[in-house]
């Protein structure tokens, strides 16, 4: 039921884990700092859409917006990838082909991820059938309240194993964790059950992703890099919605695993109205001046 | 970044953030004798010079034993006129005052402070300011309520307390010394220390601007000679000092006979105790701020850290990579995590003990990186290999230098943590709530941290035990030191 780990994973003391995630937030980053800091955030952006109003129209106004998020002279780079439901994959697919941008589905029955496991695994196959590249997938935060972790493990190897050649994210929800310990322990067991990405939460309750609980996965990617070479990426998603959070979420990758993190590859923001802010203070840094919001395309 | 997970291909660097707000600066500073600002009566002054540059900020006056003598007088004055006689109540509304000027004020005077001691700003701005107004709401609402502090006494004021700071923390110092003594409705002479005169002289602006009645709080500048005169003064009936536990000694010395009341904050080697089971990354971030805050000038800093074996290389490890993270630099820049040495003459005595430490067998390690041109630096460094005879594990660094040590047991802990001629403060690390709390009760030390380290707050009492001196400040403990 309990997993052995391949090291101990180290117990989090809540108060000073928050401290030094609030000490993340005390950075000053200007100018130059702010100008790219601004633009690696865009091209970290997991441009998302995830209702259940969601239509090809929708899809095709975000895969637009990822390519080209704002007009050519703010030389903004386009998002990292746009994430829909599996149902929106193809459409996705079609509208980013020649852009190099991957479609990310969320799969296995999410945002709860409590359906039968042979359907979560076809959940993930047919999206990827669909030509999805990146699958984020949800643990079953049940299984892992009861204690039983060698099942979360096994179902994260199946998921694995089901996405092929696309990159897998696991979203473990940590706001129904609510323990930084239980954060710290989930995170080892989806890395060493073979995630290439470690993502806080669905975006579909509060909390979601905060300061704190990214930094406990980041501080068990670094862990893990150390001790075997390999590198993870993280992925704190809802809740972040203005540019002077994204900078700080920055700060913080830089800081705890160091500049190495600091691409697409490695670090991705969840969100979809991130985005606009992050336009509005690229564009005062641009022109001079902040601009109404009213001249930016929303998301 | 440490180089172990680092590519230097993608860094990105933070761009230069320097506060830039215009401070009231001036070229010379006067004395604080009865509400006024007066030359020294020897016409001397000093410099007082930024740690980080090494050039000269402002001329300060160096009082002598005539204007310690005016200074005492003038308390005495206000003590036995307006402010003995104003009701308590009033008394409190004057403290709020001040510390509603000095919020009003605090970005200003954390500039100051941070350009004549050296400290970060984000550490004036953050901690510093923030606990000086602190102190004086908290004692503010004290003056009218002291009976309710003392059941079944009728506490009374003691007179003039002279007071003698340190620079390590010039106006927080400042705050903890004159707040609870007037809330107990003494009236004051400060001196502050030699390096870091200023920001208590814009203080003093604060208090006629306050309105406060003349004589209330004096403020004479100068070095030992000036600080002698003061706590020798016949007139004082109350002689508070932080500091050196050697100039603790002479205080205690010269004031035995004398009727006068006497609380001492001295010197300190705290251990850092770090056990297996401690949360290690909140671990490693409690030992870092525990010696590098204030560039480890701080009486109460986790100069020692008592690490289990069993987790020895991995935690050095960690504090290594750590070290690496930590911005050394302007200190007026709003990035730097580690500012200027205070002094020079602090700066050789941290280099004469650390090459102790290097003579005597133990092994240094510090962050790479430049340190900038001119001015006092010296980087964050800690010594592994440490045993409990070296000097750097038994005599005060007053600088940002750790030293490793290794226990096996609890009882090992306790005993090491204890070697000591000090008693100030020490830290506990372990997930185990049982174990914090019977170990914190086994150490000497007035002030024990739980999975934290240098927390303040006006509400608790700070102090000693041993060399480290007597009497507590902070909190209702600290009224005590103010009243019979």
């Amino acid at each position: 039921m309990a997993l052995t780990l391949q090291y101990p994973v180290p117990t989090v003391d809540a108060v000073g884990l928050t401290e030094r995630a609030a000490s993340f937030t005390k950075r000053s980053i200007k100018n130059e700092a702010k100008a790219t800091g601004l633009r690696l955030a865009v091209s970290m952006m997991d441009l998302t859409t995830l209702e259940g109003a969601d239509t090809k129209g929708k899809v095709t106004h975000l895969s637009r917006k990822a390519r080209q998020p704002m007009a050519a002279r703010f030389a903004c780079p386009p998002c990292a990838a746009v994430c829909v439901y599996p149902n929106q994959v193809a459409h996705a697919v079609a509208e980013l082909a020649g852009s190099g941008i991957p479609v990310a589905s969320v799969a296995t029955g999410f945002p709860s991820g409590q359906y039968p496991l042979a359907l979560r695994l076809a959940d993930v196959r047919a999206a990827v059938g669909e030509g999805a590249a990146e699958i984020d997938m949800v643990i079953n935060r049940g299984t892992f309240l009861e204690g039983d972790e060698t099942r979360v493990s096994d179902e994260i190897a199946a998921v694995k194993e089901a996405c092929g050649e696309a990159h897998l994210k696991v979203i473990f929800e940590t706001g129904e964790l609510q323990t930084y310990d239980s954060v710290r322990r989930v995170s080892q067991i989806a890395i060493e059950a073979g995630a290439d990405f470690i993502k806080t939460s669905t975006g579909k309750i509060t909390p979601a992703a905060t300061l704190p609980v990214t930094l406990v996965l980041l501080e068990t990617v670094r862990d893990h890099f150390l001790a075997t070479g390999k590198r993870i990426g993280v992925k704190p998603a809802g809740g972040i919605r203005t540019a002077k959070e994204a900078l700080q979420y920055l700060v913080m990758v830089k800081e705890t695993v160091g500049d190495a993190w600091l691409t697409p590859d490695l670090f991705r923001f969840g969100a979809s109205s991130l985005l606009s802010d992050v336009e509005l203070q690229i564009a005062k840094l641009v022109d001079g001046g902040y601009q109404s919001p009213d001249y930016f395309s929303k998301a | 970044m440490s180089s172990d997970t680092s590519s230097p291909a993608a860094a990105w660097d933070y761009a230069p953030a320097p506060e830039t707000m215009p401070v009231p600066l001036r070229k010379h500073y006067g004395l604080f004798i009865n509400g006024e600002f007066r030359e020294a009566a020897s016409g001397k002054t000093f410099p007082s010079i930024n740690p980080a540059t090494g050039k000269k900020l402002a001329q300060i006056q160096q009082a002598d034993v005539a204007d310690v003598d005016l200074a005492v007088r003038s308390a005495r004055r206000a003590y036995e006129g307006a402010w003995g006689k104003m009701p308590p109540l009033e008394r409190g509304k004057y403290l709020y005052r001040i510390a509603r000027l000095i919020q009003e004020k605090s970005r200003e005077l954390a500039v100051l402070e941070t350009m004549d001691g050296g400290k970060p700003i984000k550490e004036s701005r953050d901690i510093d300011l923030p606990l000086v107004a602190a102190h004086f709401f908290y004692y503010a609402g004290w003056a009218d309520k002291l009976a309710y502090a003392m059941p079944g006494r009728t506490p009374q004021s003691l007179g003039v307390a002279g007071q003698v700071i340190p620079w390590n923390f010039p106006l927080l110092m400042a705050a903890w010394k004159i707040a609870p003594a007037l809330a107990c409705g003494n009236t004051v002479v400060l001196k502050p220390a030699e390096t870091t005169s200023i920001t208590a002289l814009h203080l003093a602006q604060i208090f006629q601007e306050a309105e406060l009645p003349p004589g209330v709080v004096n403020i004479v500048t100068g070095a030992g000679e000036t600080g002698a005169a003061l706590v020798g003064h016949p007139g004082v009936a109350k002689v508070a000092f932080t500091g050196s536990t050697s100039v603790g000694k002479q205080i205690a010395k010269s004031l035995a006979g004398s009727k006068k009341k006497l609380t001492l904050e001295l010197g300190g080697k705290a251990a850092n105790i770090v056990f297996a089971d401690a949360p290690i990354d909140q671990a490693v971030e409690g030992v870092i701020n525990g010696i590098y805050f204030n560039q480890g000038q701080v009486c109460c800093a986790g100069s020692r850290l008592l690490v289990q074996e069993s987790i020895h290389d991995e935690f050095v490890a960690r504090l290594g990579r750590r070290l690496e993270t930590l911005r050394v630099g302007d200190p007026l820049d709003k990035n730097t995590d580690v500012g200027a040495i205070n002094s020079a003459a602090q700066l050789r005595r941290i280099e004469a003990l650390v090459a102790s430490g290097v003579e005597e067998g133990a092994e240094l390690h510090q962050s790479a990186g430049p340190l900038p041109e001119g001015g006092f630096w010296h980087r964050p460094a800690f010594f592994t290999g440490v045993s409990s005879s070296h000097r750097i594990a038994r005599e005060e660094i007053f600088g940002p230098v750790l030293s490793v040590l290794t226990f096996r047991t609890p009882a090992e802990a306790v005993t090491r943590a204890n070697d000591t001629c000090y008693g100030l403060s020490a830290g506990v690390w372990t997930d185990k709530g049982s174990k914090a709390l019977a170990i914190a009760a086994q150490i000497k030390a007035g002030v024990i941290w739980a999975n934290t380290f240098n927390k303040f707050d006006p509400t608790s009492a700070f102090g000693g035990y041993q060399e480290s001196g007597f009497g507590r400040e902070g909190g209702i403990a600290g009224l005590r030191s103010y009243l019979k």
